[in-house]
């Protein structure tokens, strides 16, 4: 790391409390973020999976959107002519995953939208997180205003144990069922609490005063049930739990075909539906619903124990020359207590029942093609 | 006659034998292994050339053949369970031996001062 770069990285308001809890700092999308802290990736894995995990995600984007003129329904009406998601049937107080595709059907980013009532909270990677700024305020600017809260924290608790944690602050959060999202008062401060996350367990996200952030953060790991756990882990859950990596598994030459996310566009969107269309890259994508799309993200288990890793590339045998697919995502599973990977094939060896061969350190080694996710997720729907 | 190298690896000395491993700062900065690839038995390695990997859940590191020589034996215990390097980096979770021709190339190498120095521990 550059001394240059170091000026430039942002810090997260509970920049603090990582290097106090001993954390490994690394630069991440312009943020100095926690990689791990002294126990280490396994055991931050397996313990957000035992009881529960606190991650720092404040690097994301939060955002807000209102329409200029009328209210959530005008809103709702005007993202969806930048998602190919149904926004306006989202139900107040519901969360829902979304894209926010380009022309050519390619993925600029992936979000998470909620219904506030008032309001659509959206909250965007942080590595796009300005690009999205500056596209969304030029595409909704006639309808909508977009406010950006970078005086919002974000944290997200995570695991079997979340909800009695979070419980111990606020009983109504028991009530809460995935996707759902309210906001609440915790120590006296006003948030917005989201029943999801990134790892496949159940648990919540936190959107908090960034000053106030700290107090939030000492406050749930007071908790014995509750670790800090850095973005090391984070990886590793997202990739057993089989959710995308923006900029490794998604990005702009990607379509939600091809990346097998057709189940996030609702049938209002699709062919046939009463909104159908009129999102960007919609010929191509309606084109891929109907017809199917030339490569497919797959799940991907190696035969052995060596981890395969982004940029390994697959071939259908141990001698072709001609790659049939790559390796976006790889490593070693903690709960599979295996390696494991996505990554993307062509449509015809997507759906063959035959390994394909990763190249690894100029060896082939045999991949089995497998359902994801790799760990049950384990949702409170 | 122990040494080390800037790689974090520790070689320890036994006339025409070295034995090779990675120190404890190494598998500290690395973090829990869970995979160790070693070399062949029977394989020429020359120094500076990749000998083996460690990995992480997060991470591939190479390690370094230290010296030129044969490899004459290797830690087979590391294939079931990688986190001997973590646990016991400087004994049972030593990577392989090589029979060494060269016994000058020693000479090049840091001792424990040096070493410690170098990671700022001195």
């Amino acid at each position: 790391m550059s001394a240059t770069a170091d000026i430039a990285l942002k810090r997260t308001p509970l920049y603090r409390l990582h290097v106090e809890l001993g954390a490994s700092m690394v630069p991440f999308a312009g943020y100095e973020m926690p990689v791990r802290y002294p126990a280490g990736i396994l055991k931050e894995h397996l313990h957000t999976r035992a009881a529960a995990g606190l991650f720092d995600v404040s690097h994301m984007g939060q955002f807000e959107l209102r329409a200029k003129r009328g209210g959530i329904e005008q809103a709702a009406r005007a993202l969806e002519s930048v998602v190919p998601i149904d926004v306006l049937g989202l139900a107040k107080g519901r969360q829902r995953y979304a894209l926010l595709t380009n022309d050519q059907g390619g993925i600029r980013d992936d979000l998470m939208v909620a219904n506030l009532g008032d309001r659509v909270v959206i909250v965007a990677n942080a590595a796009c997180k300005d690009d999205d700024e500056a596209y969304l305020r030029r595409a909704l600017a006639e309808t909508c205003d977009l406010r950006r809260r970078d005086d919002r924290a974000l944290l997200a608790l995570q695991g079997p144990t979340a909800e009695s944690v979070l419980a111990a602050l606020s009983a109504g959060v028991r009530t809460l069922r995935f996707l759902d999202v309210r906001e609440v008062e915790l120590l006296g401060m006003p948030c917005v609490i989201s029943r999801s996350g990134y790892t496949g367990e159940d648990g919540f996200e936190i959107s908090v005063p960034a000053d106030g952030a700290e107090a939030l953060a000492r406050k749930l790991l007071s908790n014995r049930e509750v670790a800090p756990v850095g973005l090391g882990a984070r990886d590793s859950l997202r990739l057993e739990a089989g959710l995308c990596l923006y900029g490794s598994d998604l990005d702009t030459q990607t379509t939600p075909v091809e990346a097998d996310l057709q189940w996030s566009i609702q049938g209002s969107r699709k062919a046939g539906g009463s909104r159908s269309g009129g999102f960007p890259g919609a010929p191509i994508i309606l084109d891929q619903l109907a017809n199917g799309a030339p490569r497919k993200r797959v799940g991907l288990r190696p035969q052995g124990r060596a981890p395969i890793r982004h940029g390994a590339q697959l071939f259908v045998d141990r001698t072709s020359d001609q790659a049939i697919g790559l390796v976006t995502s790889g490593g070693f599973g903690p709960s599979v207590n295996a390696p494991i990977a996505m990554g993307y094939v062509t449509a015809a060896a997507a759906v063959a029942s035959t390994p394909v061969f990763a190249e690894l350190r100029g060896e082939r080694v045999p991949v089995n093609l497998a359902k994801m996710p790799f760990v049950a997720n384990r949702y409170k729907r | 006659m122990l040494k080390f190298t800037r790689d974090h690896e520790w070689i320890l000395i036994e006339n025409d034998s070295a034995t090779i491993g990675i120190t404890q700062h190494a598998q500290e900065q690395l973090g829990d292994l869970v995979f160790v690839q070693l070399p062949k038995p029977g394989a020429m390695l020359q120094a500076g050339g990749a000998a083996a990997v460690v990995e992480s859940v997060k991470a591939a590191s190479d390690v370094y053949a230290p010296v030129n020589g044969e490899v004459i034996e290797v830690n087979q215990a590391l294939t079931d369970n990688p986190a001997l390097v973590n646990s016991d980096p400087m004994k049972a979770g030593w990577l392989f031996k090589l029979k060494v021709s060269d016994r000058s190339q020693f000479d090049k190498l840091m001792d424990e001062q040096a070493y410690k120095s170098m990671i700022g521990q001195s």
